[in-house]
C-alpha cells in the first residue's frame, strides 16, 4: 500500500520535501562527492582513450580465435604494445601509433593467421597530438559556452540564476569525470560528447526549475507572508514531478543504449556516449533540484528586498502567535532560517508531519501558483486542514 | 504576448504541419533519396583528419585553408574518386572522407603537400645515422670509407659507385631516385654514355647490389656553410618511421637534410641539399607518361613542364650540376634532387649537358614507379602545392560490417529506450500520453525528412554518435510535453475549466519550453562551431533536434491538446484520460474524498 500510496501522490504532484530549507545537507553531500571526484581525477587521472595517447586500433570480426591467436597475429605484424580487448565477437586490438606500412602488414598478418578477410578489418590511426588538439578545443568551447550562458541566463532571468546554473553544470562535469577517473572507463571522443551533452542537458533541467522559481516568486512583496526560500521551495516541489519523469524518460532510451551497448559491443562508442550521459543525467538532475535551486535561494535571501519580507514575518509572527502558526504550518517546514529560529514550527509538524503537512503544502502550491491577491485557496485550505482533523 | 491567433484553430495548425511534413518528404522523393545517407563509420570507408602545421602553432589564415579545401577538391575529383567529400573543421583541420574500402591510398595523397623544390645535391650517405652505425647491407667499400675523417672530397672510392649506377642504372636495384640516367633528362634525351640503352638489361641487376649508392665520403661536406644541418644530417635516420627530417620542406632555408621518400630494396639514403633552384610553382604542367620501351625505359614516369622562369632556373640548375659531373663524375653536387614534401623523390646525376628545353621528367625504379604512381604524382604537381603543410591527426578506416552492426545494436536499444518512453507516458499521462506518443512520432518523421533532406541538401551524414544523438534528444525533447502536461494539471488542480486551462497552461510553458529549449540550442550552437571531429555533426543533430521540438510543440502537441479538450473523453476528465480531476486532487468539490485518501496513506 506504501508503494501505492506513493505513486498515486507523485501522480498528484504532491511531492513536498523542504529542499531549500537544508542546504547543509546537499551541499555536504556535494562537497563530499566533489572533493572524491577532484582526488579521482588527481590521484587516478582519467583513463585516456586512443585518440587521446595517440595510437594504432584494429578491430575485426574473429569469433572462433582464442586471445592468444589474435595476439600472436597482431604482434607477428609487427607491433609491440599489444592491448587485445573482446567484445562478442569483435577482437579490438590498441597498440603503439603504427606508420601507414607497418599498418598493412599488421592487417595482412591478421587476415592470414585469423583468416579474416583484410577489407574487414577496420583500422584506427591516432597521432598523438590529435587528442591534445580535441581537448584543447573543449575546453574552448566550455568556456566559451560559459560565458555566453552566463550572458543568456542573465539576460533572460538574473545573473544569480546564472551563476547559480553555471555552478551547478560544473558540478555536474566534474562529478560525472570523478566517476570515470574512479571506475577507470576509457575516455574517448565519443565519451567527450557525452559530457557535452551533458552541457545542455544539467541547464536544460535548471532553467525549467528557475523559471517556475521566478514565476512564483514574482508576486512577492513586503506585505508577503512567504519568504523568497519558501516561494522557492514551493516552486521546486510542484516542479520535481516533472524533473523527475523528465528525467526518467530522458534515461530510459540512454539505459537501453548502454544496455545493449556493453552487452553486445563491449567498448565502443555505443557504450562510451551512453554511459557519460547516463551518469551525467543522474548527476544532473540531482543537482539542479538539490544544488542550484539552494544556492540560488541563498543568493536571493542576501537581497534587501527579501530580507525585508523575512523580517516582516518574523515580526508577525512574533506579535500574534496564531498567526505564526497557521503561517509557518501553511509554508510547510519553512525555509532554512525560519525554520531554524523558530521552535514553534518544529513542534507543531512533530504531531503529524507524515500525513497533514503535505496538504498543507500543495494547498500552498496553489495559492502561489495563482499568484492572485485572493483569499479564497487559503481559506479553503484551512477549512481542510480542520475538515482533516 | 497575445494569445496565439490560431488557438481556437487547432485543427488548421494541425493540417499546416501535415501539410509541411507531405511536402518535405515529397521533396525528399523528388530529390531521389529516401534514406539518409550514412556516415563512413556506418558505410564502411576511410576518413583523415588533417591539421594544418604552422610554424609559431597559430591558426593558419582562413584563406589558405579555403585555398587547401579547393586544391584537395580537385586533387579528389582527379583522382576520380565519386562521393568523396573535403570539408574545413574548424579553424585548422580538413576532415577528409572517401567511401568504400581500402581508399588509403586517395587519402593519402589528398593531404600531401605537394611542395615541388628542385636542389643541387651537397652530399649522399646511407640513411643511418653516421655515429656508430654500422654500413647498409652489404656495403661498398665507399661507404665504410665514408664512415670517419677523410679530408678530402675523396673521389676514389665513390667513383666507382656512381658511374656504376649512371652508365647502368640499376634502377630496380637501388633506391628510387637513383636511377641516374634516366631520371631527369631532356625531353630528348640523347642517349650519350650508352645510358639509356643498358638501362633495361641492367634494371633487372640483384636486389642487394648497393652499387647504385653514391656515398659522400667526406667529413667536411664541401659547400655545406651550415653547421647545424651537417649534425643533423649525420643524425638522420631514414630508416622506418617518418622520414620528414624537419625543416627539410622550407624553401628559405639555404641548406638541409632530407631522406629519401622510400626505403627500397631495404635502402634509404640521406642527403644535404643546397638552396632551393627551382620552385614547384614553376611548373605549369605536369602528366604521366607510360614506359618507353625504345628509349629503354622500364617504368612509369612524370613529365613536367616549366614556365618560363621555371624553364630557365631548370636550365641554370642543370648546367652547374653538368659542370659538376663534367669536373669528378662523383661528386654528389652533379645530381638534382626533385623533393616533394621534403623527401628526394629521385636524384639524379646530370650527365647529358643543361637541359634547357622548360621540361623534365622524374622516374624510378619500375617496381614503384608504376602507372599509379605515376598518375597520383602528376595529379599532385598539376593540382598544385597545398598552401599549408598538414598532417594526418587521425586515420579512421572502418569496414562497412562492424558499423553496420554498431548502427543495427544502436536501432535496437533505443526502440527499446523509446518504447520504454512510451509506456511510462502512457501509464502516467494515460490519455495524455497518447498525444505525447503521437508528437515522438510526428516528432520522428520529421527529424528523419529533415536528415534526409540535408543528406542530399548539404551532406550531412549519420554516424553512429549522430544516430544516439537523434534518439536522445528525442527522449529528451519529450520533456517539452512534460512541461505543458505538468502546467496544465496545476491549472486543473487549481479548479481551471479544461478548456481555459489548455490556453493557460500553455502560455505559461510556452515561455519555459522557449528558454530551455534556446539553452540546447546555444550549447548545439557553440559546439558546432567550435568543435573538432564528430563532435560537430553531433552538435549539429542536437541543434537540429531542438528546433524540431520547438516545431513540434507549437504546431502538434499544443494544438492536439486543444482539439482532444473539445471531445467529452477528455473534457469530462474521464480517468483514463488522465485530466480527471479527482485524481489530480481538484480541491473545492472534490476535496472531501481526495483528503480520505491522504489521511489513508498516513
Amino acid at each position: 500500500m506504501g508503494t501505492r500510496a506513493a505513486i498515486s501522490r507523485i501522480y498528484r504532484g504532491e511531492i513536498s520535501a523542504d529542499i531549500v530549507g537544508r542546504p547543509k545537507i546537499w551541499y555536504t553531500i556535494s562537497g563530499l562527492l566533489l572533493a572524491l571526484s577532484i582526488a579521482g581525477l588527481l590521484v587516478q587521472g582519467l583513463n585516456f582513450g586512443v585518440e587521446f595517447k595517440g595510437g594504432s586500433v584494429f578491430t575485426f570480426k574473429a569469433p572462433s580465435a582464442s586471445i592468444e591467436q589474435v595476439r600472436g597475429a597482431v604482434t607477428d605484424g609487427g607491433a609491440h604494445q599489444v592491448i587485445v580487448q573482446k567484445a562478442g565477437g569483435d577482437w579490438r586490438v590498441t597498440t603503439e601509433s603504427l606508420s601507414s606500412d607497418q599498418v598493412t602488414e599488421v592487417k595482412t598478418s591478421v587476415s592470414k593467421e585469423l583468416t579474416v578477410p583484410a577489407d574487414k578489418v577496420s583500422t584506427q590511426v591516432v597521432g598523438a597530438s590529435w587528442g591534445g588538439e580535441i581537448q584543447k578545443k573543449a575546453w574552448q568551447a566550455l568556456l566559451v559556452f560559459m560565458v555566453l550562458i552566463i550572458a543568456y541566463l542573465s539576460v533572460a532571468f538574473e545573473w544569480r540564476m546564472a551563476v547559480a546554473a553555471v555552478v551547478a553544470l560544473v558540478h555536474d562535469l566534474v562529478i560525472t569525470a570523478g566517476i570515470y577517473a574512479w571506475s577507470g572507463f576509457e575516455v574517448t571522443p565519443a565519451t567527450l560528447l557525452g559530457f557535452l551533452t551533458i552541457l545542455g542537458y544539467s541547464l536544460y533541467d535548471a532553467v525549467v526549475v528557475f523559471d517556475m522559481i521566478k514565476e512564483v516568486t514574482k508576486p512577492l512583496g513586503p506585505t508577503s507572508r512567504t519568504t523568497y526560500s519558501e516561494a522557492a521551495n514551493q516552486a521546486l516541489s510542484s516542479t520535481l514531478v516533472r524533473s523527475l519523469n523528465t528525467s526518467l524518460v530522458a534515461i530510459l532510451p540512454v539505459g537501453a543504449i548502454l544496455f545493449i551497448g556493453t552487452t553486445l559491443f563491449g567498448a565502443g562508442t555505443l557504450k562510451d556516449l551512453s554511459l557519460a550521459l547516463f551518469v551525467g543525467m543522474i548527476v544532473g538532475t540531482y543537482s539542479s533540484i538539490c544544488v542550484a535551486t539552494p544556492l540560488l535561494v541563498q543568493f536571493k535571501e542576501r537581497e534587501p528586498k527579501y530580507k525585508q519580507i523575512r523580517q516582516n514575518i518574523a515580526r508577525r509572527e512574533q506579535s500574534s502567535k496564531r498567526t505564526s502558526k497557521a503561517k509557518v504550518s501553511a509554508g510547510a517546514g519553512a525555509s532554512s532560517p525560519s525554520a531554524g529560529e523558530n521552535g514553534p514550527s518544529d513542534d507543531d509538524g512533530g504531531g503529524d508531519q507524515q500525513g497533514t503537512p503535505e496538504i498543507r503544502s500543495t494547498v500552498t502550491v496553489r495559492k502561489v501558483v495563482q499568484s492572485g491577491s485572493r483569499q479564497q485557496p487559503k481559506r479553503g485550505s484551512r477549512q481542510q486542514r480542520r475538515g482533516g482533523k | 504576448m497575445a494569445p496565439p491567433k490560431n488557438a481556437p484553430k487547432p485543427g488548421r495548425t494541425l493540417l499546416a504541419l501535415f501539410a509541411i511534413m507531405v511536402v518535405m518528404a515529397g521533396l525528399a522523393v523528388w530529390q531521389g533519396q529516401t534514406k539518409p545517407k550514412l556516415g563512413l563509420d556506418l558505410a564502411g570507408g576511410t576518413t583523415v583528419t588533417l591539421t594544418a602545421k604552422t610554424v609559431n602553432g597559430k591558426n593558419p589564415p582562413a584563406n589558405q585553408m579555403d585555398q587547401a579545401v579547393k586544391i584537395m577538391t580537385k586533387r579528389v575529383n582527379g583522382l576520380g574518386v565519386s562521393d568523396a567529400e573535403v570539408a574545413k573543421q574548424g579553424s585548422n583541420n580538413i576532415v577528409v572522407n572517401v567511401p568504400g574500402e581500402g581508399q588509403g591510398r586517395v587519402v593519402n595523397l589528398i593531404g600531401t603537400t605537394a611542395k615541388l623544390q628542385f636542389r643541387q645535391v651537397f652530399a649522399v650517405a646511407d640513411g643511418k645515422p653516421s655515429t656508430g652505425a654500422a654500413p647498409a647491407p652489404s656495403p661498398s667499400p665507399s661507404k665504410s670509407a665514408g664512415e670517419k675523417k677523410d679530408g678530402s672530397k675523396s673521389p676514389s672510392p665513390s667513383a666507382s659507385a656512381s658511374p656504376s649506377g649512371g652508365a647502368s642504372p640499376s634502377a630496380s636495384s637501388t633506391p628510387r631516385g637513383r636511377a641516374l640516367s634516366g631520371a631527369m633528362t631532356a625531353p630528348t634525351p640523347k642517349p650519350s654514355g650508352s645510358a639509356a640503352p643498358s638501362a633495361a638489361p641492367s634494371a633487372s641487376s640483384p636486389l642487394g647490389q648497393p652499387s647504385g649508392r653514391p656515398t659522400a665520403p667526406t667529413q667536411e661536406y664541401p659547400g655545406v656553410t651550415d653547421k647545424a644541418v651537417i649534425s643533423q644530417f649525420e643524425a638522420l635516420n631514414c630508416y622506418g618511421g617518418d622520414r620528414r627530417a624537419p625543416g627539410s620542406n622550407d624553401p628559405n632555408r639555404k641548406f638541409v637534410a632530407a631522406c629519401d621518400q622510400d626505403e627500397e630494396s631495404g635502402q634509404a639514403a640521406k642527403y644535404i641539399l643546397g638552396p632551393v633552384r627551382v620552385l614547384g610553382e614553376s611548373v605549369s604542367s605536369a602528366s604521366a607518361m607510360p614506359p618507353n620501351a625504345q628509349q629503354g625505359q622500364a617504368s612509369w614516369s612524370v613529365s613536367l613542364k616549366f614556365n618560363g622562369t621555371g624553364a630557365r632556373q631548370f636550365g641554370e640548375v642543370t648546367t652547374a650540376a653538368s659542370q659538376a659531373y663534367q669536373q669528378n663524375p662523383s661528386s654528389p653536387q652533379a645530381q638534382v634532387a626533385i623533393v616533394l614534401d621534403g623527401q628526394v623523390v629521385s636524384a639524379p646525376s646530370i650527365r647529358e649537358g643543361a637541359i634547357t628545353g622548360g621540361t623534365a621528367s622524374i622516374d624510378g625504379p619500375p617496381d614503384s614507379f608504376n602507372e599509379q604512381y605515376a598518375t597520383d604524382l602528376a595529379n599532385v604537381l598539376k593540382y598544385g602545392a597545398l598552401p599549408l603543410e598538414f598532417k594526418q591527426s587521425s586515420i579512421d578506416e572502418v569496414s562497412s560490417t562492424l558499423g553496420s552492426d554498431q548502427l543495427t545494436g544502436g536501432l535496437i536499444a533505443g526502440a527499446i529506450g523509446l518504447g520504454l518512453v512510451v509506456l511510462y507516458c502512457l501509464f502516467y499521462y494515460r490519455g495524455l500520453g497518447v498525444v505525447a506518443v503521437t508528437s515522438l512520432v510526428v516528432a520522428s518523421v520529421i527529424t528523419y525528412e529533415a536528415v534526409v533532406i540535408l543528406g542530399e541538401g548539404m551532406g550531412f551524414r549519420l554516424s553512429l554518435p549522430h544516430i544516439i544523438g537523434l534518439i536522445v534528444s528525442i527522449g529528451i525533447t519529450a520533456d517539452s510535453f512534460i512541461v505543458y502536461f505538468e502546467r496544465l494539471r496545476d491549472e486543473l488542480r487549481a479548479g481551471r475549466k479544461l478548456r481555459s486551462s489548455v490556453e493557460n497552461a500553455w502560455k505559461r510553458a510556452r515561455r519555459t519550453i522557449l528558454v530551455a529549449d534556446a539553452v540546447t540550442f546555444l550549447a548545439a550552437l557553440v559546439l558546432y562551431f567550435l568543435a573538432v571531429g564528430g563532435v560537430a555533426g553531433f552538435a549539429f543533430a542536437m541543434g537540429l533536434t531542438t528546433l524540431i521540438d520547438v516545431v513540434v510543440v507549437f504546431f502538434f502537441t499544443k494544438p492536439m491538446v486543444a482539439l482532444l479538450a473539445r471531445t467529452s473523453f477528455f473534457g469530462r476528465g474521464h480517468p483514463m484520460s488522465g485530466l480527471d480531476p479527482r485524481r489530480l486532487h481538484k480541491p473545492q468539490d472534490t476535496s472531501a474524498p481526495a483528503a480520505r485518501t491522504t489521511s489513508q496513506e498516513a
